[in-house]
């Protein structure tokens, strides 16, 4: 029987807010453990919770960039459980009143554009984070606690289960990103744990419609790690169903180094948290002409921006991808365009080039003036440089700032063009190398690049090369 | 007269008088706290040295001239679950017991920043869940009209201190009559505010939807004086109101021409000592002879008021004390593996009636019974508020008792916690409804115990609720005002 593998993602988003969600002490990341805390977050007794504005905004704009329906009431519940990292026995979170409801994204998959529905998007607050002495949570002597992280705003986005391969699951994962990037709600970054993702995963017969039993796969650590884990669960899950035993629904560990999903506990009846509307807090009640506001200033998102600079670059749809995806590097692209108008020629060198120089040095691209590539191009379009020293220039461009106009001047790093100023080089080479010419005239083909070489080397590279050429070959073979 | 015996109001002219000093006040007072405490039990901690040195900073920048606040100088008593940022704050709590907040709840910095010396922090049922102070982990307090019997709860710490003269005001909290209900068993003032209206940042959580800190005082004009400093908006609670607050003191002359007073009539007044309703139809006369226009209104919410708040209260509970795991502060048993540590730590540092009303609400909030229990109490928490939306069409004040009975016996209702329950029954309905209440002295049993008269205005109207307070005590006949306390005064015991 061939099966049909059915996947819905539960993605946690840091907010990029300066302090955390209901005091005010910081979010910075790294800090010594424990430093960044109070009573409000530690949940010492007496303490209260109080809204931090920004995280509202933050989460409005976020849910406006993801088409979800943001609601102008919304509530607050606790969510109480016992753990170590839970200062207060209960997590402020959303239940049934969730800040955005619905909501989808387009995502460009390998049998073309789909859209992938979102069941809500909701804010809450981050747990501590437990550090265990030894290898593992099991073998440990015993286990501290850092709060640093307890009460930073997380926004919790549930896709519907419309996934339908680790690879898909995947794609929809960077392009979520790119969008949470643009809207400016977070800076996604999944190695200090500021967007993470859990799978449920179920199989089903081809054609059915009905939902299979799902296994909950959690610490995948990367965008690849999602691949890979929901593409072993599919095989493991198939393996089962295929010998007629059934799935059962638990919770599963990926484990990074074993390649492989190991079940933690079986999750049968899901866990009573004891949801109750939050005393402390008033109802979340948003004026419509506030979410307009952030409506407004809602900056252009990746799928708009993809057909744009195809349609006003006029660049290819792999192109048009890269520049989304990688957010500098369009940015750096189109301010360059303002001053250099040959757009496939800037595309070029900027998804080349640059891009190469840039991971070569270790630099941001934000750190090159994108005046100065356009600079360089139009040098190079008008001749005065040719393309080795361009590349040349480019490279110290990256590295320390160098301004090709003041380089060449200052340099003499121009390109040497006109019969006047070549031939008298040439000439030179030619009398000099005697011996290479004559091969030539015999027919050693070699010998005409040896003394282009030799040209090249007198100009310290700055002859141009399609003139040299054709005055070499015309002073050698017109002396007949 | 001992300066002990004086009202705030009177301690507050004479300071700035400069008749006496605060450090001669405070002497007083602590004095008192020596000769009447030990056979008591008011206070879990007391801050003479502390109290004496505010006193001496006070008296200083008095000398020097400068303004201060009416109060500065007149000491206080504060409720052990109000945060005091470097001393212990137990909540009465074994849990709690070593627990020092590293910061002031929010009235606690008012009272400080007023310049009032704090004498100590007082006694009260554990976590403030109780109506007798009884379920104190530490012990018992004990009714100064006759030691033998309760003072009420869960304030009984801050209203017996009150009563007798060991501090002068005190600082209590009321979740569903914490405050009036004592202030009713010990003939003292008790005023629960509008929800909102005092900050409760800083007062350890028993029902944050319900809680309210609120005045103990020996009269309306020195509870004014109290709310004047405590009341306002707090940006560091989002439930505090953010309306203006007026001078309570003004407005509180004589004459009650034209106000509407509501004479409450239960739907039933079983487990109601004959005695109290008499009590509270004599003030009902009292006010129409005077000039108030005195009718009846039924609020039939009543009984299901007392089984709605025993669901939400106990819920909230359930969830504001799970914090207590021994991870970060107060008690931690040793256990084996963390959900044993949690247990033990638990399960050693509550008392029992804690424990019951954390499984009461722990049931009510899960899955499959919240709609049945918790959802439905909170609809007639609805229906409550829209009660008294249409009682206070009609009046301006509502009358009844602030307690069913008078005070009653250590030990009585301690294995009946239904019968415990039904204590609070006077003043649970206000609390769900989140409207000021209260307690004043209203006469006195045939036993020779205080009884209380209860006071209920619409939101933010606590001015109405001390004006008409003020008319009680000026029209007070009986005597004595304060207990005999001849079992400490005369050394001896009584049986």
């Amino acid at each position: 029987m061939k099966y049909e593998v059915v996947i819905g993602l539960e993605i946690h988003v840091e907010l990029m807010t300066a302090s955390k969600l209901f005091c005010g002490c910081s979010t910075a990341f790294g800090g010594e453990p424990n430093s960044n805390c109070c009573p409000v977050c530690l949940g010492l007794p007496g303490s209260l919770p109080v809204f931090n504005r920004r995280a509202v905004e933050l989460s409005v704009t976020a849910a406006l960039a993801l088409n979800s329906e943001v609601s102008l009431r919304s509530r607050f519940d606790r969510k109480n459980y016992f753990y170590p990292d839970l200062p207060k026995a209960y997590q402020i979170s959303q239940y049934d009143q969730p800040l955005g409801r619905g909501g989808y994204l387009e995502v460009e998959f390998a049998g073309g554009e789909r859209k992938i529905n979102l069941e809500r998007v909701h804010l809450e607050e981050e747990a501590g984070k437990l550090v265990h002495a030894g290898d593992s949570i099991i073998g440990a002597g015993h286990s501290l606690v850092d709060y640093n992280r307890a009460g930073i705003p997380l926004l919790e986005i549930v896709t519907a289960p419309e996934l339908h391969s680790g690879r898909e699951a995947r794609r929809f994962l960077e392009d979520l990103r790119t969008v949470l990037l643009y809207s400016g709600a977070s800076d996604c970054k999944m190695e200090e744990g500021s967007l993470r993702c859990d799978a449920n995963i179920s199989l089903r017969p081809e054609g059915s419609s009905e939902l299979g039993t799902k296994a909950e796969v959690k610490n995948m650590n990367s965008f690849r790690s999602v691949e890979l884990a929901l593409d072993y669960e599919r095989e493991r899950q198939e393996q089962i169903l295929s010998e007629g035993g059934s799935v059962i629904q638990e919770t599963c560990h990926w484990d990074e180094e074993k390649r492989q999903t190991f079940a933690t506990r079986s999750k049968e009846g899901s866990s009573d948290y004891r949801y109750f509307p939050e005393p402390d807090l008033l109802p979340l009640i948003l004026e419509s002409s506030f979410v307009e506001h952030l409506a407004r200033q809602l900056p252009e998102l990746p799928a708009r921006r993809r057909k744009r600079l195809q349609e006003q670059y006029g660049v290819e749809k792999d192109e048009a991808f890269l520049f989304t995806g990688n957010k500098e590097l369009g940015d750096f692209f189109e301010a360059a365009a303002e001053e250099y108008p040959n757009y496939q020629h800037l595309s070029n060198w900027v998804q080349g080039d640059l891009l190469y120089q840039v991971r070569e040095s270790g630099k941001a691209i934000k750190e090159v003036e994108p005046r100065l590539v356009a600079n360089l191009l139009q040098l190079l379009d008008e001749g005065r440089i040719n393309r080795p020293v361009a590349k040349e220039l480019l490279a110290e461009m990256v590295q320390a700032g160098v301004d090709p106009k003041k380089a060449i001047k200052e340099r003499g790093l121009e390109q040497i063009t006109g019969r006047e100023n070549l031939l008298p080089i040439i000439e030179e080479v030619i009398a000099s190398n005697s011996e290479a010419v004559d091969n030539y005239r015999k027919g050693k083909k070699k010998a005409f690049a040896y003394l282009v070489g030799r040209v090249m080397a007198k100009t310290e590279g700055r002859a141009d090369p399609v003139e040299l050429n054709r005055l070499l070959e015309e002073k050698i073979t017109g002396d007949l | 007269m001992q300066l002990y015996e004086h009202t705030a109001f009177e301690l507050s002219r004479m300071l700035q008088s400069g008749e006496v000093s605060s450090v001669e006040v405070v002497r007083s007072f602590l004095e008192r706290i020596d000769e009447v405490d030990p056979h008591l039990k008011a206070f879990i901690t007391q801050t003479p040295v502390t109290a004496l040195d505010t006193a001496g900073e006070i008296d200083n920048r008095r000398m020097r001239g400068e303004v201060l606040h009416p109060l500065a100088g007149v000491p206080v008593a504060v409720k052990d679950n109000i945060s005091t940022i470097d001393l212990r704050t137990t909540c009465a709590s074994r849990i709690l017991e070593d627990y020092i907040p590293p910061f002031d709840a929010t009235a606690a910095a008012a009272i400080k920043s007023a310049g009032m010396p704090i004498l100590g922090k007082t006694n009260l049922d554990e976590f403030a869940m109780g109506s007798s102070t009884e379920n104190s982990a530490f012990f018992p307090t004990r009714n100064p009209w006759d030691p033998e019997l309760v003072p009420g709860g869960s304030s009984g710490g801050s209203v017996v201190a009150v009563a007798t003269g060991m501090a002068p005001l005190a600082l209590g909290s009321d979740t569903g009559g914490s405050i009036r209900q004592p202030a009713s068993l010990c003939g003292v003032t008790g005023l629960r505010p509008t929800y909102g209206r005092v900050s409760r940042y800083g007062l350890i959580a028993f029902a944050s939807s319900l809680d309210q800190i609120g005045v103990v005082s020996l009269n309306a004009v020195d509870s004014a004086l109290l709310m004047n400093l405590i009341a306002g908006y707090d940006p560091l609670d989002s439930t505090s109101l953010p309306d203006a607050v007026p001078d309570y003191t003004a407005g509180l002359e004589p004459g009650l021409n034209g106000l509407r007073v509501g004479v409450i009539r239960y739907s039933s007044t079983k487990g109601f000592d004959p005695e109290v309703t008499e009590t509270v139809q004599k003030a009902a006369s009292l006010l129409e002879e005077h000039g108030a226009e005195v009718g009846e209104v039924s609020l039939s919410l009543t009984d299901y008021g007392l089984s709605a708040y025993y669901l939400i209260a106990p819920s909230e509970a359930s969830s504001n004390l799970g914090r207590y795991d021994g991870i970060r502060y107060g008690f931690s048993a040793d256990g084996g593996n963390i959900e044993a540590m949690f247990s033990r730590t638990r399960g050693e540092g509550f008392g029992p009636e804690v424990k019951r009303r954390i499984m009461i609400g722990t049931y009510a909030l899960s899955a499959g019974y919240y709609d049945a229990y918790y959802l439905k109490a909170m609809k007639v928490r609805t229906l409550i508020r829209r009660e008294y939306e249409e009682a206070f069409k009609k009046y301006d004040v509502l009358l009844g008792a602030a307690s069913p009975t008078p005070a009653f016996k250590i030990g009585e209702k301690a294995d009946d916690p239904l019968q415990m329950y039904l204590s609070d029954v006077c003043n649970i309905t206000d609390s769900l409804a989140g409207v000021p209440s209260l307690a004043v002295p209203g006469g006195f049993h045939s036993s020779g115990l205080p009884l209380g008269l209860q006071l209920t205005a619409r939101p933010l109207q606590e001015h109405l609720l001390l004006k008409t307070a003020r008319f009680f005590e000026e029209n007070r006949k009986q005597a004595p005002l304060r207990p005999s306390l001849d079992y400490v005064e005369g050394g001896k015991r009584q049986q």
